[in-house]
Order: C-alpha cells, then structure tokens, then sequence
C-alpha cells in the first residue's frame, strides 16, 4: 500500500521529521528510522483501508497539530479529579507522557522498577523487547509512534514478585492555545510467577487546545505470570486517542485486560493485539463503551492463539446515545498447531438513540480443527416490559433506565476485582447516560 | 377510592376494554373472575399505566384524582401496585437493590429521607418473613431464575414493603401450590386493613377461600357482565361460564 493522500497532518509529521528526532531522546535511532520508513510506505489510513472502513480518521487530524514532545507543568491540586476514592494503589503520573517524580509514589518493595522508558533505553531487556510485538507492516500509527515516540514507562516486575497493591498510572495530557500531538510508549514486563495489576487512567487538563495522542503499549505477561489492566478512559470532550496495546503471553500466564471507554472524548481507537505464545493461558479481554453526543469509539481487537491449549474469552458490552458511533473488530487466529483452543467473543449493544450507530465484524480465521469458538453480536434497545416493572414500583423513568444501563453493564463491572475502581467505573456510567 | 367509569382501552388498534364500571372503596376486597382472554389483564395494565395501552373513552379517578393523566411511577407512588401476572426477569439488578430505589422513591415521593442502611435490613426481614421469603433471593438478580411460585411471593414481598393503597393481583394464585397459597394469602391478609383495598384477579374460588372477597365481578368480552358477593364465584365454579356468555350475547343480539 503506497500513501493515497496527504494530508496537512501527514506532510506537517514527514517534513518535520528530522527537526524531530533531535527532539527524542536517542539510543532508538535504527528502530526509529525503520519506523519512519515503514510510516511513510503505509500512509495515514482512509477509510479504504480494511482495518478502518467504519472509521475515517481523517476527520480527527485535520485540525493543525503541534508536535509536543515536553510535558507541562502540573500540580497535586490539579490531579484531584482523577482521584479514584478509596483506592489504595501506589501512584505513578505522567505529564504528556513524562514522569513526574514528585506526583508519584512508587512502590518501595524489592523487585518493581519503574522508569522513564528514555532513562531505561540501553538495558538489554529493552533492546530486545522494544518494537518487536507489534504489528508495524500494516500499523500506521503504530509506526508512527516508533518512529517518533516520547515518554512512556518502562515497568519490570522480577520473577517471583507479587506487587501488592495496584498502580495508578494517570496520564495527564495538557496544552496551552495550541493543539498538541502526544505519543507515549510503555514497555511493561511481567516475570516468570509475578503478578501485577495496573489501573490507568487520563487526565485532560488542556486550555485552549486539542490533544491527539497516539500511544503504544506493549506487554509480555511470562511463564505463569498474571496481568490485569484496566484502562479507564474518561477523557474530556474533544480529546483524540489513538493507542495501540500488544500483550504476548508466554505459557500458563494469565491476561485481565479491561477496557471503559466513557465520555466525553471526540475520538477514540483501540487496538488490542493478543498474541499467545505458550500453551495454557487465559486471556480475558473486557470491554465496556458508553458513548454520547457524536463520540466515535472505535474498539479492534486481535488474538492470535498460536500454541495449543489456550482460553481466550471476549466481551464488549456499548451502549449509544445520541449521535454516537462506535465501531467493534474482533479479529480471532487460531494457528494450525493450536489445538484445543477455547476462543469465545461477545459483541452486545444498547442503541439508545435514532442516531446512534455501530458496526460490529468478527473476523475469525481456524486453522486447527480440535477447537471451540464461537462469537456473536447483538444490538438493542431498551426492555420495555423491564422498564414498565421498574416504574409500576415507583422508581422514575430516568432512575429506572439507568438501573438497565446498569444492568447491560454489570457482566463487565462485576468482573473489576478492584472495589474501589468498580464503584468509580459504575457512578460514571450512571453520570454518562443522561437521556435527552 | 378508585372510580372506573365506562372505561373503553385498545391495544394495537384492537378494542379490549368496552365499557367497564368499578366502584372500589377503602377496606374492600373485589375479585375478578372471567374466562381467558376477556381482559382482566388489560384492565389490571390500564390501572398500572402500561404505555402500549390507549384509552378511548372513560375516566379513572383514584383518590380524587384523575389516574390517566399520570405517569406509572406517579400511579405507583399515589398508592396503586400491580402484582404481576408474569413478572419481569431483569438480570443483573439485584433484587435488594431493586427494592432499596423503589422504597426511596416512594419515601422520597412524600418528602422523606432514604432509609438508613440498618433500618432498610429490618424492615426488609420483618416483610420477608410475612410471605415466607427466602432470603437467599434477596441478592439474586431481580427474578432471573426464580420459580414461579418464587417470582409471585416476590410480588407479594414487593407490596407489603411499598404499602399501597390499592393492590391489584393479577392471577397471583395461579401456579402457586396449596403451601404457597396459604402463605400468599395469609400475607395478603394482614396487609389488609381499613384503609386500603385489593382487587384480585384469579381464575380459581380456591384462593377466594382464603381472602374472602366483597365483592365478585365477572369480566367477559370487555365488560362486566355480573357482579355479586363470594357466592357469585362458588357458582362459577360449578356452572363454569357458559351460561353468563349465554345471557350475554342474548343482550347483545336484543
Ligand atoms: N399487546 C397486545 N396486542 C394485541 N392484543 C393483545 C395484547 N395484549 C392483550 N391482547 C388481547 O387482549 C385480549 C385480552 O387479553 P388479557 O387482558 O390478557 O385477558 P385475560 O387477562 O382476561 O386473560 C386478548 O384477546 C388478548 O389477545
Ligand atoms: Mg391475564
């Protein structure tokens, strides 16, 4: 695929790359500069491309963006409406993708290290794991974030630890007058037997500008380590977020990755790229999008079960109000030697409004024959004999559809083992659906 | 109480209700019986403010008050409850939660505060144990996987902690067994008193041995046809309806 068309946005990143670079922090050089190069070959996406039919992008970069590869200030104070009540985790804030010490209170255990992934740029681990699980050929943004990235966090738990509270990690994004373009870059690793949880979350304090962040994360869950993630995404309206999250799996690890997207962002792309390498492992990927006003959630997920034995098990719950869309791709390989798989997907949506829009595909592709899988997608709208009930006991028409909305959500919610972030993640639903 | 004057109702363009006249007073316990299909149900729907139903002409005054102009949650905060004839299955509300908003909004409705926490427990078991409830349900989600004589004693367990002033129990006996029915009844029993009334729909005298109706009233083609005391109903059990249909269509035809 050669670039079809340019774009203000995809001249202002090609022009201004060399200027760039000498703006990222070094040691990545021939990483980046293959990246670029493979950026260049694939183009910003048009809805032409497969992966983003349902999905013009375009429309979320046509507004001038600045590169921004510094973080702002921000104080404590500023933080509090990101404050998850009665959370007890150890906290971790990042200003456009930068860490801030003084916001942050890192575990003091022994075996947890957390650093700015530039300061951890020469450890083995990092060459070796950096950019190599995810999918550039035919990831655009993902690409574009190698090629370019800035801050993000390199997290390593060593064999044997288990971290014993979760980490708050708050992204922070703020701009002054200006839009910015933000691209953060995790790399997180889980050693053999270790545990650890991880609950993100963002922040956008921005003043008279836009962000358009395009993150990557990427993962590696090893031999009978166990991961949760939950992704809380709440930004504020006309935020974009593009991230691309790839997990590998090594054998009996287990996989806990949540996904709330909720109001008020403009934009928002997932992609959530599985890839299970060693026999018995569990994944389980849960998703949960409450979109209003013409919010576009766009969720695409991909698990690859390339060894035997292995459970995967998906479901992504949306509920649409007004004028929102939202997109859903769940993309099942199984590999010819992965008997035995158990791959399960569940696309289910509530459509509250005339307007409100959703594609869902599943695109499963079985290439072994001992296997179960199965998928399936419904759309809705309100029970109204469930409905009728709720108010013949008194209870007020909107009081009543948020209990169902509730309801719809609770598969999801009651799965978040954390209380305290499942008591945040459900007063926010209740404060999204508001029905006009 | 509740005045139902020449109440004609349709649902999907097709008319249910032809003319019903009530009078039900504080205190009194009516019962309505009638073959499959003549509209008991709808009747119960139209009191309860179901939206699919239209009334075309006719009134409904309860307490003074023009019932068709208000919304279900209103009706049912002014006093009206409806048990069910087949009541929702609604997963993942639980049925303490459930219960928890309705008596908020009721309390809220009269200008009072929500219960606190410990006084909502004890008020829920001193309810639950008048109609025998197992407690096991209360965090179940709402009637999901219930039995059906689970589902109706939820029903029950519903109007005695909303205290309504006027019940109406759609078919509340049907599929309870005798157990069941005593327990249901004897419930429905001490709810009673001076201020409030029931209207009983069942197809059966047998619940009418427990609750001893008023008042009996047979509901066909979408009017009441007769109306009598409990006897009315011990008759209908020996002579089925064949003979009410009989004198009806001979008015009809006249
Ligand atoms: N939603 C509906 N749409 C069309 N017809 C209905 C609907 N609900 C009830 N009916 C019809 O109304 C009539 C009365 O039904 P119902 O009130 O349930 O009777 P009963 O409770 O006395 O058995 C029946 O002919 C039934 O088919
Ligand atoms: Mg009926």
């Amino acid at each position: 695929m050669t670039n079809e068309v340019t774009t203000p946005f995809y001249n202002y990143i090609v022009d201004g790359f060399p200027g760039f670079l000498d703006a990222t922090p070094g040691n990545f050089l021939p990483l980046r500069e293959e990246a670029f190069t493979r950026f260049k070959t694939l183009g910003l996406p048009t809805t032409k491309a497969e992966d983003w039919r349902y999905t013009n992008v375009q429309l979320f970069l046509k507004d001038p963006f600045t590169f921004s590869p510094v973080a702002g200030t921000v104080t404590e104070t500023q933080l509090a409406p990101a404050s998850i009540v009665g959370l007890d985790a150890y906290r971790v804030v990042l200003v456009n993708g930068h860490f801030q010490e003084n916001l942050s209170t890192l575990p003091a255990i022994k075996g947890v290290t957390i650093e700015p992934l530039a300061a951890a740029a020469t450890r083995p681990l990092v060459q070796e794991h950096l950019g190599q699980h995810i999918h550039l050929q035919d990831q655009p943004f993902a690409a574009l974030n190698t090629a370019l990235f800035t801050g993000g966090l390199f997290i390593e738990v060593a064999a044997n630890v288990i971290v014993d509270k979760p980490i708050y990690l708050l992204n922070v994004y703020t701009t002054t007058h200006k839009n910015a373009f933000i691209q953060p870059r995790n790399l997180w690793i889980i050693h053999t037997n270790a545990a650890l949880e991880i609950v993100e979350s963002v922040l956008d304090l921005s003043d008279n500008g836009i962000v358009l962040v395009n993150g990557v994360t990427e993962t590696i869950v090893k031999e009978n380590a166990e991961f949760s993630h939950y992704n809380l995404q709440m930004a504020a309206k006309d935020g974009r977020y593009i991230h691309y999250t790839a997990t590998e799996q090594e054998q009996y690890s287990r996989y806990h990755h949540f996904n709330f997207t909720l109001p008020a962002a403009s934009f928002t792309r997932n992609n959530l790229s599985v890839a299970l390498h060693g026999n018995y492992t569990e994944s389980n990927m849960l998703g949960l999008y409450v979109a209003n006003d013409a919010q576009h959630v766009d969720n695409h997920t991909f698990v690859d079960h390339l060894r035997p034995n292995c459970n995967s098990n998906e479901l992504y719950k949306g509920v649409l109000l007004d004028s929102a869309k939202a997109v859903f791709t769940g993309r099942i390989h199984v590999n010819q030697i992965a008997q035995k798989t158990n791959a399960f997907q569940q696309n289910s949506n509530l459509l509250l409004s005339d307007k409100a829009d959703i594609n869902s595909q599943p695109q499963l592709e079985i290439y072994a024959d001992d296997v179960k899988c199965s998928h399936g997608f419904t759309v809705g709208q309100f029970n109204q004999e469930a409905l009728f009930y709720l108010r013949s006991r008194g209870i007020g028409e909107e009081a009543a559809r948020n209990m169902l909305v509730g309801a719809f959500a609770y598969d999801i919610t009651d799965q978040v083992k954390i209380p305290a972030v499942q008591d945040y993640i459900i007063s926010h639903i209740e404060e999204s659906i508001v029905i006009n | 109480m509740l005045s139902i004057r020449n109440l004609h109702a349709e649902v999907e363009g097709k008319q249910i209700l032809k003319g019903i006249n009530l009078e039900i007073n504080r205190g009194e316990i009516h019962a309505i019986m009638g073959p499959n299909g003549s509209g008991k149900s709808s009747l119960a729907s139209v009191l309860a403010g179901r939206e699919n139903y239209t009334v075309t002409q006719g009134e409904i005054i309860f307490e003074g008050q023009d019932l068709l102009e208000m919304a279900p949650e209103v009706r049912a905060r002014e006093g009206i409850f409806l048990a069910f004839q087949y009541p929702v299955e609604i997963p993942g509300v639980s049925n303490i939660t459930f219960l928890k908003t309705a008596v908020n909004e009721m309390r809220a409705y009269k200008g009072l505060p929500p219960m606190e926490a410990r006084d909502f427990l004890k008020y829920t078991k001193e309810k639950q144990q008048l109609v025998s409830f197992d407690a096991n349900l209360m965090n179940r989600s709402l009637n999901e996987g219930f039995s059906g004589g689970e589902k109706k004693r939820n029903e029950i367990l519903q109007l005695a902690m909303l205290e309504p002033k006027l019940s109406i129990l759609d078919e509340t006996d049907s599929g309870l067994d005798i157990d069941a029915l005593r327990i249901v009844s004897n419930g429905v029993n001490k709810l009673r008193n001076s201020d409030n009334a029931f209207v009983m729909i069942t197809h059966y005298q047998r619940l009418l041995e427990y609750i001893v109706p008023d008042f009996v009233h047979v509901l066909y083609n979408g009017q009441i046809v007769k109306t009598g005391t409990k006897e009315l109903a011990l008759e209908l059990e020996e002579k089925g309806y064949d003979w009410l249909k009989e004198a009806y269509h001979l008015k009809e035809s006249v």
